[in-house]
């Protein structure tokens, strides 16, 4: 409770603030129609007002949240106006990237740890990756593959699987790394296999890194997955529906659509955290 | 066919030589370190090139490099002005009010524990937001032309330098801080001499991911919107006209600006942390 209190007095400041920019940046509008009808409004008129508009500048809290509550449960999950609709699609798209991505990963950092010339030649250029704007190929992987005849799941998912595929060979070989030289000479007096170090020792001390790295790449999936429904001209997906909603103006519905992608992306990072806490606490590394 | 053939020849070959060079003494120098990564990645464009002039590929699924390279060449004033709408306007600005405001904050909230306990967790929690989304808000806000795109840019690249900001503030150990308090040094003097630089690591761990960030914000916000220049712009309409020579020119520009930011960072660091352990080496 006492953690707690902070986040909550610093949310609610936050929820303050964004009734009071609702007023600020609707009421023109409101003066405007008002002039126009040839009538004069008051404050206590203005502010009300500013918070109930179909297309405001800025919707207010309870206006977005009536929307996600709309197209969570005011619908049924199978119609186009359905958030869980649009939200399952980008997230079909973004696991099943995150699938590939990560498993990829995984075994190209085995193989830079096990092969010095892969390292050597491989490592610079994964790191180099991370400081390159990887997102601007999004739209030509979606209309290159749409044009060869693949489309709906797996373009996206492609774009989602190279995002989060370097943070995890970056992550993985710095913790396939990590045991330290007494550890391994251990292993080798042993005589243990260069197998059977990764089965034994490399794997299991790697953890902490692995999921360090699954939480940028389950993050970086999504935007992926957002960002790759947009150029095929807005079909379906939280990015399409953030598309749509800014060609014609429905700023509720992309504050909704945003909100949503949120709490995607904060529910898939907290899903991973808490696999890492179970695993981590089985592992005997974290009380 | 010889293209295939030759290509997979020449992919055999280097391969033998790096797996050499691995092995050799080499590798103990830094400009030897160098050979390796960048005869992979020439082995790559080669093998690129190959299989894309061997197997007939159409350029408009995947042009060959050198297609990409001619089209950079006789293009430099295009590439040069989305470069200038996008990275310096756009980006740059972005960043530095971004940053700017991250760290101020950052030095404010320092001395309330509260507001610390209260703004980290919400920081945190929205560094790891698909925060690209409001690209869509602030065009429809600030306009077509580069403000929205500093917009964009300010509110991605807020919150990762802030978490680190504040994290690096608390970076100076007790013992340390102790001393400054036996020294008489106020809460300023205290900050600006021991805890501002012991946060120096932290701060720039935050702005070399904001680099990233900045140009992925400047780019994507394009797609929605923006005056008819601008890298984003540019990929976003020559993709429609299957024009893939132009969007990897593009690309290529991205791709170098975002390096050489993310190196100019890297290298103001080194200059400003040159005590810290991980500069060392």
């Amino acid at each position: 409770m006492r953690r707690a209190a902070p986040v909550l007095a610093v949310l609610g400041v936050i929820v303050a603030l964004w009734y009071g920019a609702t007023v600020w940046m609707n009421a023109p509008w409101v003066r405007d129609q008002a002039a126009r009808s040839g009538t004069t409004v008051t404050l206590a008129q203005i502010v009300p007002q500013t918070m109930a508009q179909e297309r405001p500048v800025l919707p207010a809290p309870h206006q977005v949240a009536a929307e996600v509550w709309k197209g969570v449960a005011g619908q049924a999950v199978t119609s186009r106006r359905s958030l869980v609709y649009h939200g399952w699609i980008t997230l079909s798209a973004t696991l099943l990237g995150f699938a590939i991505g990560t498993g990829m990963g995984i075994l190209l950092a085995v193989g830079i740890v096990h092969n010095r010339a892969m390292d050597l030649s491989v490592m610079p250029w994964a790191i180099a990756s991370q400081t390159i704007p990887i997102l601007a190929i999004a739209p030509m992987i979606i209309v290159v593959l749409n044009s060869v005849g693949v489309q709906g799941l797996v373009p996206k998912a492609i774009i989602s699987a190279y995002l989060s595929f370097f943070p995890v060979v970056v992550g993985m070989v710095k913790g396939l790394r990590s045991p330290d030289a007494m550890q391994i000479d251990l292993l080798r007096t042993y005589g243990a296999s260069a197998g059977q170090v990764l089965g034994k020792l490399r794997w299991p001390a790697s953890m902490p890194y692995l999921f360090a790295s699954l939480k940028v790449g389950i993050a970086a999936s999504l935007v992926g997955a957002i960002v790759g429904e947009m150029p095929t001209g807005a079909v379906a997906g939280l990015g399409a529906r953030l598309l749509s909603g800014s060609y014609y103006g429905q700023t509720v519905q992309i504050w909704a659509a945003l909100f949503m992608a949120a709490g995607l992306a904060a529910g898939l990072v907290a899903i991973v955290g808490a696999v890492e806490r179970a695993t981590l606490r089985r592992m005997g590394l974290r009380a | 066919m010889t293209w295939v053939v030759g290509t997979m020849v020449f992919w055999a070959a280097a391969w033998a030589v790096n797996i050499r060079l691995a092995a050799s003494g080499l590798m103990a120098h830094r400009a030897g370190r160098l050979v390796v990564p960048a005869l992979f990645g020439i082995t790559l464009l080669v093998i690129w090139e190959g299989l894309v002039r061997g197997l007939g590929v159409p350029a408009v699924i995947l042009p060959p490099p050198s297609a990409i390279a001619a089209r950079i060449a006789s293009s430099t004033d295009i590439l040069w002005a989305d470069f200038v709408q996008t990275f310096v306007k756009g980006a740059l600005s972005g960043y530095a009010i971004g940053c700017g405001a991250a760290l101020l904050t950052a030095v404010l909230i320092d001395r309330s524990a509260f507001l610390k306990a209260g703004l980290l967790p919400v920081g945190s929690f929205m560094a790891a937001l698909p925060v690209v989304g409001i690209a869509p808000i602030l065009v429809m806000w600030f306009g077509f032309d580069w403000q929205s795109k500093a917009a964009v840019v300010v509110v991605m690249v807020y919150f990762p330098v802030l978490v680190n900001a504040v994290a690096g503030l608390q970076a100076a150990e007790p013992m340390q801080r102790d001393l400054m308090a036996t020294w008489g040094a106020s809460h300023w003097q205290s900050l600006w001499k021991l805890r501002v630089p012991a946060a120096l690591p932290f701060v720039f761990n935050g702005l070399k991911i904001a680099t990233t960030l900045a140009l992925i914000g400047a780019i994507v916000a394009e797609f929605f919107g923006s005056p008819t220049v601008g890298m984003g712009f540019r990929i976003s309409t020559e993709v429609g006209r299957l024009a893939l020579d132009m969007v990897w020119a593009e690309i290529a520009v991205a791709a170098l600006a975002g390096s050489a930011f993310y190196g100019c960072i890297a290298l103001i660091e080194r200059r400003m942390t040159f005590w810290h352990p991980s500069q060392r080496g």
